[in-house]
């Protein structure tokens, strides 16, 4: 009975949470953001309080339910262990090994510590959350965007508007990369010993297994039943079921009830520990939770303490950094350009205007920011690197691909913007709906179109008004806060060739400039990052 | 291809009849029931007689502007480029074969391949067969001076390969351009420039004399005043216009003018050639398929008033009723465009002025809708920019029609519209071709026959993109 209440709710959580990381609509923001919410990290990272208290509540009364029913990750091993193909359906295939101290918490330290310090990629390669999205994102997403393009296809011809075709773009290769093997790693656990990384690597689950280990409801023998047949140790994918000694390592049991059901004799149950449980282990039991409940309510505030210190070190080496990397990028952007020109002027030498055909379009290429841009709501670069875990959400829901994933070795997975295919549109807040770690904080429109992520910088070199000597306003026209006004390039010709030039106290980086310039590959106005972000 | 067709009939005929339990009557019977509404008699075009040179011209002619390409991802061919020389050999034949003998081309049409692909086309049958209309398209101001024009006026024998041009035009004489000094003229001084004070004309009349030209005349579009002059110059003497192209169709009778303020009415144009005996050579009959696509309402009227015509056929009936025309070019794409309109002229069924009212009833509610008057003939194209004009408008115009342009979101059908208006836009013009993309350059502009302030057009819908992608 555990077992299938166990198996339906994990299944219409997983699928909810893929939905979520897969759909390009914002249909799924609405009926599955909740359950991203509902992920401990996240919300320990977003200080929703009232979200981790009913998680370890729940963890201290029943075990580790979340880790079999809530945790997108835990129900992807199991469905990876279940790929294997099995001789025997009714008798498991793993064994009991003992709890592998020296190496789960040495890992949950180093997981907090890389949390206070801010290695934000640290932290998103062990997330198990951050994990899942990552995969489902990078390798879901693709083949649903596909299927639904085909669908599209269709669609079209008969005319129908039910199905609409979207880009299908990896948004980051080296993302994509540790998406594939992230799985791989995970793929290879789970089929050899079910349960491994949550048992061992998983910082979440090492967290939860100190409260576990006290659980009020957990797995118990009845010795009196037990004819140490070891098929419950076979069938128990967490491997902490030691049926000589008859005992079950609660701080690794997840409560997937698979014992209980494999067990034939009616030896093992679900229930209150006190009767089972040996008087002197009871004791130490309690006075160790009381022990670990203490440090854990406190640690919240202290990461946020530590990491102030942290980012502050952070935010005044990237200053440095920034100022002395800004020229290179500059010249290497006019470099380009001045190459970019030199082949647009070759094209010139045409013949005279035929009628019909369409002109070429480069791809754009982003330009090298000096400061990375964060989204509306992520509040500063600091806040979102302390923040995120890297767990593509954002990512797969932008539906102007904006974000993608960071590649900086600090930042890895985490989202920055850039605007080559498209910009970051007024009407739309979805990053800052589904963050479900505050990282990008919840922004209403109105606030979001007055806060200044960025700032726009003109490139004269590039401008097409100076370069090919057309008239041409198309960033102005296009800004949504009209921060560029047209103006006379030579100040004292009023009639002659106008150029666009930023109010920065009023412009938002928003990219509508960047993206739209018609000089390619590198556009002759371009975004760059605030790393604390102003509102005006 | 139509002997295929008619010999399928004619076998499927066969087999009903045999069925049938009175084989003879029954055969015969069946047969007229076969008869499809396309298959037409060979010899039963309409035919107009050229006043001048005595030529017998096919009321249909071939416009050789829209020609059919080959499917995207085809491999291009390295002497015509994307357009399919192939299933352009076979209209041509199926035209010829069904007495079509005038073709319309022009050194700038189809990126510049028309001419090439109507050549191979037309080298494949006699001479003397048919009738070759070229253009002198010197839009270019590099090419205004003399010997630059003559040598455009010699490539297009070499691509036509032939070496004399039936019917050759001074291309849209009207249409106004910038000098090499940068500086934009009105209609009139272009056509003065690019066509009278470099001799350009003199020079085509001695090429007439020579024999290489039989007939020289000019199409118009744009300066009323380049119309009136070059008429002036024939009423003086100094120029004989042996026929004269005009875009005429019943939307552009009375309300060219109403749509865009600087053209004329095609009443007023084909009047001033009637009274003059020029001989008038109709483009545009069908609006660049405006014509025959129009709204439901439209649609359901036509097809009560004529349920077997199509709608398109309304339009070539209208364009070919005037004595004074002498043929009716439409730039037929498809086959199945090609054989519709041989029925509809074998023979032409004139308008009756009963029909001629109700379709200038019908040409006032078109003109009621507001459409951009593109007729996708592709003069602004390519844009520098890689926008695809004539996509974007014509999306904008199919929305129109299908009433898919909602104005105010509290309306109950706002959400559904407005996905068919956006999702639609997505489908019919890539993102990076859209509207959003024009940078206000201007460089289409002179080039639209239509007088279509492309740029404004441009961003009114762009403006009206943002507005709905906002109110979302």
């Amino acid at each position: 009975m555990l077992r299938r209440i166990r198996i339906c709710l994990a299944i219409v959580v997983v699928l909810l949470l893929t939905w979520l990381f897969i759909d390009f609509s914002g249909i799924a923001a609405q009926y599955a953001g909740w359950l991203a919410k509902l992920q401990l990290l996240p919300a320990l990272l977003a200080l929703n309080f009232v979200v981790v208290a009913v998680l370890l509540l729940l963890t201290l009364v029943c075990g580790r339910i979340y880790c079999s029913v809530i945790c997108p990750l835990g129900i992807l091993q199991d469905l990876l262990s279940r790929l294997r193909p099995r001789k025997n359906k009714k008798v498991g295939r793993y064994t009991y090994s003992p709890e592998v101290r020296w190496l789960r918490y040495p890992v949950l330290l180093l997981f907090i510590v890389a949390m206070v310090a801010g290695v934000g990629s640290f932290v998103a390669l062990l997330a198990p959350y951050s994990s899942f999205g990552r995969i489902a994102a990078n390798l879901l997403k693709p083949v649903y965007v596909g299927i639904n393009n085909i669908f599209a296809g269709v669609a079209e011809h008969y005319g129908s508007y039910a199905f609409y075709s979207v880009d299908n773009v990896i948004p980051s290769w080296p993302t994509f990369v540790v998406a594939v093997l992230s799985l791989i790693v995970l793929a290879v656990l789970a089929w050899i010993g079910g349960r491994t990384y949550c048992n061992t690597l998983c910082p979440v689950g090492t967290f939860l297994g100190l409260f576990s280990r006290f659980s009020l409801f957990r797995v118990r023998f009845d010795e009196q039943k037990c004819r140490s047949c070891s098929r419950c140790s076979k069938a128990c994918k967490a491997s902490c079921i030691d049926f000589k000694r008859h005992t079950v390592d609660a701080s690794r049991c997840v409560v997937c009830g698979n014992c209980i059901e494999a067990c034939e004799f009616g030896a093992l149950s679900y229930g209150r520990t006190v009767t089972a449980s040996p008087a002197s282990s009871a004791h130490d039991g309690s006075g160790a939770g009381a022990e670990a409940t203490v440090p854990s309510l406190v640690r919240p505030d202290e990461t946020l303490d530590s990491s102030k210190t942290g980012k502050a070190r952070a935010e005044s080496s990237s200053a440095t950094e920034s100022s002395s990397v800004a020229e290179p990028s500059r010249r290497s952007f006019l470099l380009s350009s001045l190459s970019v020109l030199a082949t647009a002027a070759l094209a010139q030498e045409t013949k005279i205007k035929m009628d019909g055909g369409l002109a070429d379009i480069e791809n754009k290429v982003a330009p090298e920011r000096a400061t990375p841009l964060t989204p509306p709501g992520s509040l500063s670069a600091r806040h979102l690197a302390s923040h995120c875990t890297g767990c593509q959400l954002c990512v797969a829901q932008c539906p102007n691909h904006v974000l993608r994933p960071s590649s900086g070795l600090l930042t890895l997975m985490q989202p920055v913007m850039s605007f080559e295919r498209g910009y970051c549109r007024p009407e739309c807040n979805r990053c800052s709906e589904v963050c479900p770690t505050g990282a990008i904080r919840p922004i209403g429109l109105d606030e979001k179109s007055s806060t200044q992520v960025g700032h726009a910088v003109w490139l004269k070199k590039n401008c097409v008004a100076v370069t090919d000597g057309v008239a041409c306003d198309n960033c102005s026209r296009h800004c949504p806060v009209g921060a560029i006004e047209m103006v006379p390039l030579d100040p004292a010709d009023e009639h002659g060739t106008r150029v666009p030039a930023v109010n920065e106290s009023k412009c938002i980086g928003c990219g509508a400039c960047e993206n739209l310039c018609p000089a390619r590959p590198f556009s002759a106005i371009y975004v760059e990052g605030h790393e604390v972000h102003r509102t005006n | 291809m139509n002997k295929e067709i008619s010999r399928r009939n004619f076998l499927k005929c066969l087999a009903g009849g045999t069925a049938a339990v009175a084989p003879g009557a029954a055969f015969l019977a069946s047969c007229k029931q076969g008869e499809t509404h396309t298959s037409t008699d060979e010899t039963a075009m309409t035919m107009r007689t050229n006043p001048n040179t005595g030529d017998v011209v096919s009321l249909l002619g071939y416009g050789m502007m829209r020609l059919p390409m080959l499917p995207e991802g085809m491999p291009e061919d390295p002497q015509t480029g994307p357009f399919d020389q192939e299933m352009i050999n076979r209209q041509v034949d199926y035209a010829l074969a069904h007495g079509v003998n005038y073709f319309d081309t022009a050194p700038v049409y189809c990126r510049g391949l028309s001419e090439r692909c109507t050549g191979i086309a037309l080298k494949r049958h006699p001479r003397e067969t048919y009738y070759i209309a070229t253009k002198l398209s010197n839009f270019d101001s590099r090419v205004w001076p003399l010997e630059e024009s003559q040598k455009m006026f010699e490539n297009s024998l070499h691509e036509l390969q032939t070496d004399y041009i039936d019917y050759l035009l001074l291309h849209s004489t009207g249409n106004g351009g910038r000098d090499q000094d940068g500086k934009d003229l009105n209609g009139l001084d272009c056509c003065r420039a690019r066509f009278l004070d470099n001799g350009l004309t003199d020079w085509l009349f001695e090429q007439k004399k020579a024999g290489r030209i039989r007939n020289v005349g000019f199409s118009w579009h744009g300066d009323y005043r380049a119309f009136e002059l070059l008429l002036q110059l024939h009423d003086e003497g100094r120029y004989h216009w042996d026929f004269c192209q005009i875009e005429l169709n019943y939307l552009d009778w009375f309300y060219a003018n109403e749509i865009n303020g600087t053209n004329v009415d095609a009443v007023i144009l084909y009047g001033e050639l009637e009274k003059r005996g020029i001989p008038a050579v109709i483009m545009e009959p069908l609006l660049g398929g405006r014509l025959a696509n129009v709204n439901d309402d439209i649609a359901s009227q036509l097809k009560h008033r004529d349920p077997e015509a199509s709608i398109a056929s309304w339009a070539f009936r209208f364009a070919g009723t005037p004595e004074g025309v002498l043929t009716v070019l439409s730039g037929m794409t498809f086959m199945e465009h090609l054989r519709e309109n041989v029925a509809t002229y074998s023979p032409l069924r004139p308008v009756t002025p009963e029909e001629h009212d109700f379709l200038m009833a019908i040409a006032e509610q078109i003109f009621g809708q507001k459409e951009i008057p593109c007729t996708a003939c592709q003069y602004c194209m390519p844009c520098p920019y890689g926008l695809d004009i004539p996509s974007i408008f014509a999306h904008y115009n199919k929305c129109l029609r299908e009433g898919n342009t909602p104005q105010s979101s509290g309306s109950p059908t706002y959400r559904r519209q407005r996905r068919a208006f956006l999702v639609g836009y997505d489908r019919s013009v890539p993102r990076l071709r859209q509207a959003s993309h024009c940078i206000g350059c201007g460089q289409c502009a002179p080039h639209c026959p239509q007088q279509i302030d492309i740029p404004r057009e441009l961003r009114r819908i762009d403006d009206y993109v943002e507005k709905l992608k906002r109110e979302g």
